[in-house]
């Protein structure tokens, strides 16, 4: 039987691992390369690498961490930040990232996500929606959550599986660093409109909050803070799912 | 010894260097190429895969005589050779992602989507699923039956033989995951990717 995920995420900025509270005030807290190979050891099911900073910053740190990391990492590595071209997604699956998450490229032109799709497989395309309640629905966001942009976030999902997207990974705005759950109506309507995983982010302080997630029909559950703060262990997280029936790899 | 992985642009390929070259050492060595002498005088070859059925098997013809050499070591000189992934489903006949493309043909059977019954299972399939091993395979010494492994594939390897399925997994269907005939080994999942026990698998092919 397939097993619900748990992916641990770590957002980091120049090289090193940080935190943000609804991406701002960020507290530094460790090398990301120690804190991966903590996670996998865990049992962790993949782990995420968020590059925060990247939309405007040098970006080659991230490319260092990258090769250090998946030398010592053998489950799959996501990468996200400031990914803008097929150059950026050909760049850091040399280094040893496994899947590449795109955001604002995806929105600005979603012929990136076709043409990288087709080059280097569904498989290691994650496109990465960040999504904020209005009245009508949900609007996706850009630049890390900066900007808006208008777009529905139910259409835009849609239009990513069809371009060939191999997962959704969507990050509720309003819920991120809010440690209350995630937008769980959110989710649920993602993941009925599309046919390829979604992965639930943003929001989590509770392990029932990850039990939750696995019930809106996400295959897999993101979380940054909880895990990184040591609020609970990977190991304990899995354990408890799997105490409310939900199938996890342990 | 040499073990050669075949780099014929097939995509990303660096996770599957990293792995045998984590579990090589410094007792084995590992080259990444597409030369074929390097490949004709290696003792084993690994053969990975990403991307479409089609698109690997435009990659490997795009190499002028790779695949006459690749069929030489693995069906002539029946030498070990592992194939994963889209590597695996090479070894059919014929597969069907985009366009129907003929495969190597060394295992006789197609390459067919996965029967998702009509969206009630979401593809890719992706993730870690359990295996279970069939046949007591080499690559599957010291490797618990339902062991965890980590997948993604829409496309699954239908043999015409059963005989050379070494272990299923249940997704939708009852899913060929691991084959072996004789000296050829392919696995549908990702043993790079699958933690200790997958690495547990590269060390099993290694030592063959």
């Amino acid at each position: 039987m397939l097993k619900n995920r748990i992916i641990p995420c770590l957002d980091v900025k120049n090289g090193r691992v940080v935190k943000g509270i609804n991406f701002v005030d960020l507290k530094d807290a460790g090398d990301p390369v120690e804190q991966a190979k903590i996670y996998s050891d865990g049992g962790a099911d993949e782990i995420c690498f968020l590059d925060i900073t990247a939309s405007n910053e040098n970006r080659d740190t991230i490319y260092e961490v990258v090769e250090k990391t998946s030398k010592k990492c053998f489950v799959p590595l996501t990468v996200g930040g400031g990914v803008r071209s097929i150059d950026d997604i050909n760049k850091l699956l040399n280094c040893g990232a496994d899947k590449v998450s795109i955001n604002t490229a995806a929105v600005q032109n979603s012929k990136v996500v076709e043409d990288s799709s087709r080059k280097f497989g569904s498989q290691c395309i994650v496109v990465a929606i960040d999504a904020k309640r209005k009245d009508d629905g949900w609007e996706i966001f850009t630049h890390g959550g900066r900007n808006p942009t208008g777009i529905n976030a139910l259409e835009f999902a849609s239009k990513m599986e069809k371009c060939g997207a191999g997962e959704l990974l969507v990050t509720s705005m309003d819920k991120d660093g809010t440690q209350s759950g995630y937008d769980i109506e959110l989710m649920q309507k993602i993941s009925s409109i599309v046919n390829i995983p979604v992965i639930a982010s943003g929001g989590v302080g509770t392990l029932d909050h990850l039990v939750d997630g696995i019930k809106s029909g996400a295959s897999a559950v993101l979380a940054a803070s909880i895990f990184h703060y040591g609020t609970y262990s990977v190991n304990e997280a899995k354990q408890y799912l799997a105490s409310k029936d939900i199938p996890v790899r342990i | 010894m040499d073990v050669t992985i075949v780099d014929y642009k097939s995509g990303n390929i660096s996770s599957v260097i990293n792995s045998f070259k984590e579990v090589a050492e410094d007792k084995v060595n590992i080259e990444v190429t597409s030369d074929l002498n390097k490949i004709k005088s290696s003792d084993k070859v690994v053969l990975p895969g990403q991307g479409s059925f089609k698109s690997c098997i435009d990659g490997l013809n795009s190499i002028n005589g790779l695949i006459d050499t690749l069929s030489e070591f693995a069906l002539n000189n029946k030498k070990p050779l592992l194939g994963i992934c889209v590597g695996l489903q090479m070894f059919a006949d014929v597969g069907y992602e985009e366009v129907e493309t003929k495969g190597l043909g060394w295992i006789s059977g197609k390459v067919s989507k996965i029967d998702n019954q009509n969206g009630k299972y979401k593809l890719p399939h992706i993730g870690w699923n359990q295996i279970n091993i069939v046949k007591n395979s080499k690559i599957f010494k010291d490797i618990e039956n339902k062991a965890h492994m980590y997948f993604v594939h829409s496309y699954e390897f239908i043999p015409n033989d059963n005989s050379v399925t070494a272990a299923t997994t249940d997704y939708a269907s009852n899913i060929v995951c691991a084959v072996e005939k004789e000296n050829i080994f392919g696995t549908q999942f990702h043993p790079e990717k699958s933690d200790k026990t997958g690495l547990k698998i590269i060390d099993n092919f290694i030592n063959l």
